[in-house]
């Protein structure tokens, strides 16, 4: 058969697919163990990150398993609670959280779905990371949150400290925003901006409103509003908007707003007592 | 002969025909990863990975390929070895697989993959292809290597993540933005053709 001959040229297209697709498939296939342990070592991390554990530059990955047992109690509650989760409903041990948002059984419609970006569904019960001090009491706890950015899904958690209020820590450990615009959501500059600043317009009103947004250029320092307000980063507004929506989001009674309730009641009758 | 010949094609794309200071190909990722001695050093090795692999295995089957869809072969085959190292980097070594994110997908549309598939291993047995592979991927990594040790240095006071530079030392931001590799490459280009003028373009 000639080589550029219509059979021929097809027979090559043939057999390049076959074989291209059989070694990407096995290289996909043989590393997924790798990938996932690699990935699950990552959000330990981001947990410690957030919560302010953990430095890239003063800590090594080895130590992240160590810091996270020794200093991180995670538990699983019910979102709309805010309670423990009922263990016979779910096991924490066997609880995988992104799966979750995407079963029938263990997961709710977000009505509606423009609250968040267009997500659909998202998952009754969460893992709370909790931070505690020697004598036991909880510091600040660490929140798992998600949203939608300009193209892809943001993945993060947010330190709350115990007043259920003031932001301890951002960061954002997966998504797929344009490297140097959206991107720098992951830049430790812009996430050192979030810490200190508050949730909430009135904390102890049941009628509270998250205020907390990522603004339009830079935050006047004078201005009354700066505690709710972080700097917008330049070429990124779509991605910002969307940071400023799935904070709204989880911090409000849909998210992890009763949760936080019980966490500032209980901060409360510490102080009282 | 034939010795200097496989020597010419390892050697000669380090300075006398650098794919990145002569053929001035490549500059995208050169630009967006080297902020870094590391991600630096982990795109060179993906890209002499690709770049071996991939002239080897087009050269191997150059005289099956029909001419009409040489160059959609070319890139399914350089595609695939991409995927390969993305995989790879994410399952041993992902935190450099995280920042350079995008740049290792972006492989399979640098230049110098595309350029050398077509321009030599079509036209050459493997081993000269492979080494040809080697030998270009070897000049750009030198100069990946030589501007992400400058950027790294006086941009954060660093090498390889550990400070080096006394605590006096202010560090420069602009080293750490794309452009500086603008200009360094700039700079290393005129360095070059001032100390080797035939590589000078003339005009006209």
């Amino acid at each position: 058969m000639a080589r550029d001959s219509v059979g021929n040229t097809m027979l090559v297209a043939a057999i390049l697919c076959v074989v291209c697709s059989v070694l990407v498939a096995s290289a996909a296939v043989g590393l997924r163990g790798l990938q996932e342990a690699n990935k699950q070592l990552d959000q330990k991390k981001n947990v410690l990150i957030a919560a302010g554990l953990y430095d890239d530059n003063e800590n090594s990955l080895d130590e992240v398993d160590g810091i996270f047992s020794e200093s991180i109690e995670p538990v699983l509650i019910d979102l709309e609670t805010g309670e423990l989760a009922d263990s016979e409903v779910v096991d924490p041990a066997t609880f995988d959280q992104r799966e979750a948002s995407r079963n029938p059984d263990l997961s709710q419609a977000i009505e509606p779905s423009s609250k968040l970006g267009g997500i659909k569904r998202r998952e009754k019960y969460s893992f709370v990371y909790q931070v505690k001090n020697e004598a036991g009491k909880v510091q600040k706890v660490v929140l798992p949150i998600y949203g939608k950015g300009l193209w892809s899904t943001l993945y993060g958690f947010i330190a709350v400290g115990a007043d259920a209020d003031t932001v301890e820590g951002i960061t954002f450990y997966q998504h797929a925003e344009t490297p140097g615009l959206g991107g720098e959501i992951e830049n430790p500059n812009w996430k050192a901006l979030w810490k200190g600043k508050k949730l909430y317009d009135d904390p102890t009103n049941s009628q509270k409103k998250v205020a907390l947004q990522v603004i339009k250029g830079a935050v006047n320092p004078d201005s009354a509003d700066a505690e709710h307000q972080v700097d917008g980063l330049s070429g990124a507004t779509i991605t910002g908007k969307g940071v400023s929506q799935l904070v709204r989001y989880w911090m409000s009674e849909d998210g992890f707003g009763p949760f936080l309730d019980k966490l500032r009641q209980s901060a409360e009758g510490d102080s009282d007592g | 002969m034939a010795r200097s010949k496989e020597r010419d094609v390892l050697i000669g794309p380090l300075v006398d025909s650098n794919p990145i200071t002569l053929q001035v190909l490549g500059i995208c990722s050169a630009l967006a990863v080297t902020s870094k001695l590391e991600t630096s050093v982990a795109m060179a090795l993906s890209v002499t990975f690709v770049l071996a692999l991939s002239n080897t295995a087009i050269s191997l089957i150059r005289h099956y390929i029909p001419s009409s869809i040489r160059i959609i072969v070319q890139m399914t085959i350089i595609a695939s070895l991409v995927i390969i190292v993305d995989q790879l980097l994410k399952a041993f070594a992902f935190g450099a697989s995280k920042q350079l994110s995008v740049f290792v997908g972006l492989i399979i549309t640098n230049c110098i993959v595309m350029g050398r598939a077509e321009a030599f291993a079509m036209k050459n047995p493997p081993l000269l292809s492979a080494l040809d592979g080697i030998g270009n991927a070897l000049g750009y990594s030198l100069i990946l290597l030589i501007v992400g040790f400058i950027r790294e240095l006086f941009g954060s006071g660093k090498l390889w993540g550990i400070p080096v530079m006394p605590d006096s030392y202010q560090t420069n931001g602009l080293l750490l933005l794309p452009p500086s590799a603008f200009f360094l490459i700039g700079l290393l280009i005129w360095a070059l053709r001032t100390w080797k003028p035939e590589q000078v373009e003339h005009e006209g």
